[in-house]
C-alpha cells in the first residue's frame, strides 16, 4: 500500500464509508448477534405532525426569550458581583475566626494534615453524611429507571461500541486496570494526608471497574461484581458510615469522651474516623459509578 | 445605577456568573433534553467556580499542612473547597438521574425534544 | 430524661438513614413494615421533642460532633421544628399506608423496596430540613428531597409519569441552582454558614449598609429558588402532570409535605438567617404577595376547567400554595401564623383528597373523568366520605382544619396597610371558586347510581380506611381545637425570632 492509497482509505474511514477493522487489526471480529438497527422514529402519525408544526411557531419565541432572559440574569448578577468583596484578597468576610480555627487548630483537633478532609469529615461531617446519601439516592433512582426496563430488554443495545475485541483498548486497558486500582487505593488511604479522599479515590476505582467491564464484557464483570456484592458493599459502607458518625455525633453532643482520638498527624493510621470514612465513601462511590455504567449499558445488574 | 467598586477585580466571579446564566438559560429554554443536561452542568460549574473563587487568596497555598506550619496567613480558605466537593457529588448524582430519565424517554418516544415528548405522552403515547 | 430528649431529633434522622440503607437488601414486605414502623417511631420521637420544648418553654441546639457553633454542624429544635416533623411524619405514614393497593399495582415487581427506600430518604430529608441550623446542610438535604421525590414520582414507569418527573426535575434543578447561588452570595459577604452566626452578621451588615446589593440579591435568589421548588404561581406548570400521573401515595407525599418542607426552610431563612426586619425591608414580601394572590385565582380557575379529578385536585394545590405565600407576603407575624396553619391544614387535607380520589377512580372503572365518577361514593363508601371531608376542609367549612387559616388570613389582612381589601376579595373569590369545583365533585360522586350497573360495590380496604381515618380525625381535631395550635405557632415564631 502506498501513501496515497492509505490516505484515501483513511479519508474513507473518516467518512464512515468503509469498515477497515479487518485490515487494521488482521483478524475479523467474531460474529456477534447482529445488532438491531436503531428503528427510525415512527414520525408519520398525525399527532406528531401537528405537534411539530405547532412547536415550530414557538421556536423563535424560545430563542428571543432565552436571549433576553440570559442578559437580564447576567446584568443583575454582575451588578451584585461588583459589590462583592474583592477577589483574592485576605481582607474579606470569609477570612474570619472559622477559617483561622480550621487552619490553625484543624490538624491538632482532627489529626488530618489535609485541612479540607478534616473539615468535611470532622468539623462539618453532617453535610458529608448527607452528601453520601445523595449518591445513594441517585443510585436507587437510576436502578429504578434502568433495571430490567421493559423497553430496553427487547433490544441488544446498539448504541455502545464493543471494545472486547479491540486489541488496542484491550491491551492498554489490561495494563491500566491494576495501576488504576492501586492509584485509587492510594488516594483513598492518603485522603487525610494529601489531596484526595473518598470521592476522588472512589471515582478512580470506579473507572477501573468500568474499564474492566468494558474490555472483558459485562457478563464476566457482573459475574465477578454481582448485584449481591454491590448491595453488600453499599450496605456495609453506608451502614458503617452512618453508625460510626452517629457515635461521634452522640458523644460530641453529650460532651462524652470519644474513644476515637486524632492520633499523630502525618501518620497513615491517624486522624480518627477520617481514614475509615474515606474508605467507606470510596467503596460507595466506586460501586455507584460501576452500577451507573452497567445499568446504562446492560439494563441489568446480574 | 451605580456599580460597586470591585467590578474589575472580581473577574473570576464575573466569569462564573456568565457561565451560570448561560447554563441556567439553556436548562430553562432549550427543548432538547441532552442540551438541558449540558446546561445544568454548565450552571453547576458556574456555581462551583463562584464558590471556589470565594476561597481563593493571592500568593497562598492549598490548605494541606505538609511541613507542620499552621500559620493562617499561609493558606487559602478550606471551607469553599469542601463545599464545592459536596456540590460536585450532588451534581454528578443529578446528572445520572437526568440521563437515565432521558434514556427511558428516548426509548419510549424516540425523540429528545421535551415538547414533542409532552405532545406524544398526552395525546396518544403513554402506554398505561 | 428531659435532657436525654435533646437527642431525639438526631436519633430520628439517623434511624431513617439506617432504615433506608437496610431496605436496600430487604424483600418488599419487610421493607414496607420497616418503613411504616420507622415513620411511627419518628412520630413518637418528634412528639416527645415537642412536648419537652412545650414543657420547658424553650428550644435547644444540638451539636453534631465535637465542635461548637461556628465550626461544626448543628441542628436546632424550637416548637415549630418538631411540630412540622411530627406533621410530616404523620402525613408520610398515612399516605404510604393508605395508598397500599395502588402501590401494589403501580410498581413493577421487584422494585417495591425502592419505593420504601425513597420514602425513607424523603423522610430523612424532611426531618433534616425541619431541624437544620446550617444553611449548607439545608442545601444538601434539599437535594436529597428533590432526588427522592423524583424517585417517588417516576417509579410508576409509564411514559407520562417519566415525562412529568423530567419536568419536575428541571424545575427543581432551577430552584436548587438559584438557592445554592443565593447561599454562596450570603457566605461571601458573611463568612458563616450556621444560622445564629449568619443572623448576627447579616444584622451587622444591614446596619452598616455595606454589601446591601449582594444581600438583596442573595435574599431574592434564596426566596426565588425555594418558591420555584415549592411551585409558586408562575412555576406551577409541573404540578398537574406530576401529581396527576404519580401513584396516589406519591402525589400525597409530594403535594402534602415536600413542597411544605421547602416553604418551611424559606420561613427559617426569613426568620433565623436574614431576620424579619431585614427581609421585609427588601420588599420581597410584596412580590410573594402578588404571586401568591395570582396563584390563588389562576390555580382555582384552572381547577374549574379540568374534566378529570386528579388534575383538578392538583391545580387546587397551586391555589393552596398561593395562600401560604400570600400570608408570608402580608409581612406580619399574624400573616405568617396563618401561613403556618395553612401548611398544617393543607398537608393534612391534600393527601386525603389524592388517596380517596384514587379509590373513587378505581371504583369507577379506572377513569377519573367526572362523567364516569357519578355515584362513585356509593360504590366505595369510605373513599366517598374521605373525599367529602377533604373537600369541605378545602372549601373552608367550620369544624374542618381548612376553615381556620382563612379566618386567620382575613384577620391578619385587617392589620395590613394596603393589602386588606385585595386579601379579603381574593379570599372571597377563591372560596366561591373552591365551592364551585369541590362541591360539584362531591355532588357528582354522591349522585344516585343507575347508569353503570356493571360496576359493583368495592370491598373496603382496611389499610386505606385506617390511613384516611387518621387524617380525617386529625383534620377535624385541629379544626375544632384550633386555639392550642395557633398559640403553638405563635410561641414557635417568637422562639424562631430569638
Amino acid at each position: 500500500m502506498n501513501m496515497k492509497m492509505i490516505k484515501a482509505r483513511l479519508a474513507a474511514w473518516w467518512r464512515g464509508e468503509e469498515d477497515l477493522t479487518e485490515e487494521l487489526y488482521g483478524s475479523p471480529r467474531p460474529e456477534e448477534a447482529p445488532a438491531v438497527p436503531d428503528t427510525p422514529l415512527p414520525r408519520l402519525h398525525s399527532t406528531f405532525v401537528i405537534a411539530h408544526t405547532e412547536l415550530r411557531a414557538f421556536r423563535w419565541l424560545y430563542a428571543v426569550l432565552s436571549a433576553v432572559f440570559c442578559l437580564i440574569i447576567i446584568g443583575t448578577m454582575l451588578y451584585a458581583v461588583t459589590y462583592m468583596p474583592p477577589y483574592g484578597s485576605a481582607d474579606t468576610p470569609t477570612i474570619n475566626e472559622v477559617f483561622d480555627r480550621y487552619v490553625e487548630q484543624g490538624m491538632a483537633e482532627t489529626g488530618a494534615v489535609n485541612t479540607v478532609a478534616g473539615m468535611i469529615l470532622d468539623y462539618r461531617a453532617f453535610d458529608t453524611l448527607g452528601e453520601s446519601f445523595v449518591l445513594f439516592t441517585a443510585t436507587c433512582t437510576v436502578i429504578i429507571l434502568m433495571k430490567d426496563d421493559p423497553d430496553l430488554k427487547k433490544k441488544k443495545h446498539p448504541y455502545f461500541v464493543d471494545y472486547r475485541y479491540d486489541p488496542i483498548v484491550h491491551s492498554i486497558g489490561s495494563l491500566l486496570i491494576p495501576v488504576l486500582l492501586v492509584f485509587g487505593a492510594y488516594i483513598l488511604f492518603n485522603g487525610h494526608l494529601s489531596p484526595g479522599g473518598g470521592f476522588s479515590g472512589g471515582a478512580v476505582i470506579g473507572s477501573a471497574l468500568m474499564l474492566y467491564a468494558m474490555i472483558f464484557g459485562e457478563e464476566r464483570a457482573t459475574r465477578v461484581i454481582s448485584e449481591r456484592v454491590i448491595q453488600t458493599v453499599v450496605l456495609c459502607a453506608l451502614g458503617f458510615y452512618a453508625l460510626s458518625k452517629s457515635y461521634s455525633f452522640f458523644t460530641g453532643a453529650n460532651h462524652l469522651t470519644s474513644i476515637i482520638g486524632p492520633g499523630t498527624p502525618g501518620n497513615i493510621f491517624s486522624a480518627g474516623l477520617i481514614l475509615p470514612l474515606n474508605v467507606a465513601v470510596g467503596c460507595v462511590v466506586a460501586c455507584t459509578m460501576y452500577t451507573f455504567y452497567i445499568l446504562f449499558k446492560r439494563g441489568r445488574l446480574s | 445605577m451605580r456599580f460597586g467598586e470591585n467590578g474589575l477585580i472580581n473577574f473570576e466571579e464575573m466569569a462564573a456568573i456568565i457561565l451560570f446564566a448561560i447554563g441556567f438559560t439553556t436548562l430553562l429554554f432549550n427543548r432538547n433534553l441532552i442540551k438541558k443536561i449540558i446546561g445544568m452542568n454548565i450552571m453547576d460549574t458556574g456555581v462551583y467556580l463562584f464558590l471556589a473563587s470565594m476561597g481563593f487568596i493571592f500568593d497562598r497555598e492549598a490548605p494541606i499542612i505538609t511541613d507542620g506550619v499552621t500559620d493562617a496567613d499561609r493558606y487559602i480558605n478550606p471551607i469553599p473547597s469542601g463545599l464545592v466537593l459536596t456540590g460536585i457529588v450532588v451534581s454528578v448524582s443529578v446528572t445520572a438521574l437526568m440521563l437515565s430519565l432521558t434514556v427511558r424517554l428516548y426509548e419510549k418516544y424516540r425523540t429528545l425534544n421535551l415538547d414533542e415528548i409532552y405532545m406524544l405522552s398526552h395525546n396518544r403515547g403513554g402506554k398505561p | 430524661m428531659i435532657d436525654f430528649i435533646r437527642n431525639f431529633p438526631f436519633f430520628s434522622i439517623i434511624l431513617s438513614l439506617c432504615c433506608a440503607v437496610t431496605t436496600f437488601v430487604l424483600p418488599k414486605k419487610p421493607a414496607r413494615i420497616l418503613s411504616l414502623s420507622l415513620f411511627g417511631v419518628c412520630m413518637a420521637l418528634s412528639g416527645a421533642t415537642l412536648l419537652r420544648n412545650l414543657y420547658t418553654g424553650e428550644g435547644f441546639v444540638y451539636r453534631m460532633g465535637h465542635f461548637d457553633a461556628p465550626f461544626g454542624n448543628e441542628i436546632a429544635a424550637g416548637l415549630l421544628e418538631p411540630a412540622c416533623a411530627l406533621l410530616f411524619g404523620t402525613v408520610l405514614f398515612c399516605s404510604v399506608l393508605a395508598g397500599k393497593e395502588r402501590l401494589l399495582t403501580d410498581i413493577a415487581p421487584g422494585k417495591e423496596r425502592f419505593y420504601y427506600i425513597m420514602a425513607d430518604l424523603a423522610h430523612v430529608a424532611l426531618l433534616a430540613l425541619c431541624y437544620t441550623n446550617d444553611i449548607f446542610t439545608g442545601y444538601v438535604f434539599v437535594e436529597i428531597c428533590t432526588l427522592s421525590s423524583a424517585g417517588l414520582l417516576m417509579i410508576r414507569g409509564t411514559g407520562k409519569s417519566l415525562a412529568a418527573a423530567t419536568r419536575y426535575m428541571i424545575f427543581s434543578l432551577i430552584g436548587s441552582g438559584l438557592f445554592l447561588l443565593g447561599v454562596i452570595f450570603l457566605y461571601g459577604i458573611t463568612g458563616h454558614l450556621l444560622f445564629p452566626q449568619l443572623h448576627e452578621t447579616v444584622a451587622e451588615i444591614h446596619a452598616a449598609g455595606t454589601y446591601a446589593v449582594p444581600l438583596l440579591i442573595s435574599a431574592a435568589l434564596m426566596t426565588g429558588g425555594l418558591a420555584v421548588k415549592s411551585g409558586l404561581f408562575p412555576f406551577h406548570f409541573w404540578m398537574p402532570d406530576t401529581y396527576g400521573t404519580a401513584t396516589p401515595s406519591s402525589s400525597g407525599i409530594l403535594s402534602g409535605v415536600i413542597s411544605k418542607a421547602y416553604i418551611f426552610l424559606l420561613l427559617k431563612v426569613i426568620y433565623r438567617v436574614l431576620g424579619t426586619d431585614v427581609y421585609f425591608a427588601t420588599g420581597a414580601q410584596n412580590i410573594l404577595y402578588l404571586f401568591g394572590v395570582c396563584g390563588i385565582v389562576i390555580g382555582s380557575l384552572s381547577a374549574i376547567r379540568q374534566t378529570r379529578l386528579s388534575r383538578m385536585v392538583a391545580y387546587s394545590s397551586a391555589a393552596q400554595i398561593g395562600y401560604i405565600y400570600m400570608g408570608i407576603g402580608l409581612g406580619s407575624a399574624a400573616g405568617i401564623t396563618a401561613s403556618f396553619f395553612q401548611i398544617f391544614a393543607h398537608a393534612l387535607t391534600k393527601p386525603l383528597l389524592f388517596l380517596s380520589g384514587a379509590k373513587l377512580r378505581a371504583a369507577s372503572g379506572g377513569s377519573d373523568a367526572f362523567r364516569d365518577l357519578r355515584g362513585a361514593a356509593h360504590r366505595d363508601r369510605g373513599a366517598g366520605l374521605a373525599f367529602a371531608v377533604g373537600s369541605l376542609s378545602m372549601i373552608g367549612l367550620p369544624i374542618f382544619a381548612g376553615f381556620i387559616p382563612k379566618l386567620l388570613f382575613a384577620l391578619a389582612a385587617m392589620d395590613s396597610y394596603g393589602k386588606a381589601i385585595p386579601t379579603l376579595v381574593v379570599l372571597a373569590v377563591s372560596t366561591i371558586l373552591n365551592v364551585i369545583y369541590f362541591l360539584h365533585t362531591v355532588i357528582t360522586i354522591y349522585l344516585p347510581v343507575n347508569t353503570q350497573p356493571q360496576l359493583s360495590r368495592r370491598r373496603p380496604d382496611a389499610a386505606f380506611l385506617v390511613g384516611a381515618l387518621l387524617l380525617v380525625v386529625i383534620n377535624v381535631a385541629i379544626g375544632m381545637h384550633s386555639q392550642p395550635i395557633t398559640s403553638l405557632i405563635e410561641q414557635g415564631l417568637s422562639l424562631f425570632a430569638d
